[in-house]
């Protein structure tokens, strides 16, 4: 039951995303082009998505735990955490350079576009790299 | 490129991605970050894969389903350059490990519960990815 609603929430996830026009790269580029053709459409996203969130999450967690997959987790609330920052901005520049980022690529898979999966394979590979070095980095919590 | 600028239909899909990340909250107790849930199901050994695959598997079935309807905008421009999009697909996979989200997880999640971490995480995301942006599109050259 558990992997059937995250089956059914990657779906509705993913008709978002496509729905929202962020799984255009241009797009996506376009609010970022500040200072060039902007265009607003992530800042709706972003609002739409949060409208429900603020007010979702907040009802959620009034519960003590979730309705089928036990407690809530639990989240680490330091600042003071360089991989934090690093890791934000390597994505940032990812993202900027080319228009993907995770959620919006991975709806994609579908449309049979090359681009999306070479930029696919190598964002795994970049994800594999950092899971292998992080058995390396001593464990701080 | 021609850009049409949706904001009904950005607010409608953002709407989806948060009733997506409230229902698996509520029900699951996970937290809808899609870097997260795809980073943790490689080369993990903590036995929860069947849920990460199953939102995985998820995300490209809805993107098929939503680009059924004509109505929808379907529009779809990327670089077809390789050397780039290996390039920013390397630096979006290990960026969103090392610091713990992308954009639903921290900038919509995390946000959402109001963790100063992700909105620093995202405002930070946000900050880099206008700023190279604007260097490739104002400084290096004007394409």
């Amino acid at each position: 039951m558990v992997v059937l609603v995250s089956l059914i929430c990657g779906i509705v996830f993913g008709v978002g995303v496509t729905v929202s026009g962020m799984t255009n790269p241009a797009q996506v580029l376009a609010f970022f082009d500040v200072f060039g053709s902007w265009d607003p459409t992530l800042g709706y996203v972003m609002a739409g998505a949060l409208s429900v969130t603020v007010l979702g999450y907040a009802g959620a967690r009034r519960r003590n735990k979730s309705i089928l997959g036990g407690t809530f987790p639990s989240h680490p609330t330091s600042l003071k955490d360089v991989k934090l920052f690093l890791g934000a901005a390597l994505f940032g520049v990812g993202w900027g350079l080319v228009g993907f980022c995770p959620g919006p690529v991975l709806a994609s898979l579908g449309r049979g576009s090359a681009e999306v999966l070479i930029f696919s394979g190598s964002m795994v590979t970049g994800m594999l790299v950092w899971r292998l070095l992080a058995t390396f980095l001593p464990k701080r919590s | 490129m021609e850009i049409v600028s949706n904001p009904s239909w950005g607010f409608l899909g953002g709407l989806f991605i948060g009733l997506s990340a409230v229902g698996l909250l509520l029900v699951n107790g996970k937290v809808a970050g899609v870097s997260g849930i795809l980073g943790g199901s490689l080369l993990s050994s903590s036995g929860d894969l069947s849920w990460r695959i199953a939102f995985v598997v998820g995300l490209p079935l809805g993107g098929l389903l939503a680009i059924q309807f004509n109505s929808i905008p379907n529009a779809f421009a990327v670089t077809a350059n390789p050397a780039l999009l290996t390039a920013a697909g390397l630096l979006v996979g290990l960026g969103t490990q090392m610091g713990g989200g992308c954009t639903s997880g921290h900038g919509v999640c995390g946000i959402s519960r109001g963790s100063i971490r992700s909105l620093v995480a995202t405002a930070t995301f946000m900050f880099f990815s206008g700023a190279t942006v604007f260097v490739f599109r104002h400084v290096l050259e004007k394409t």
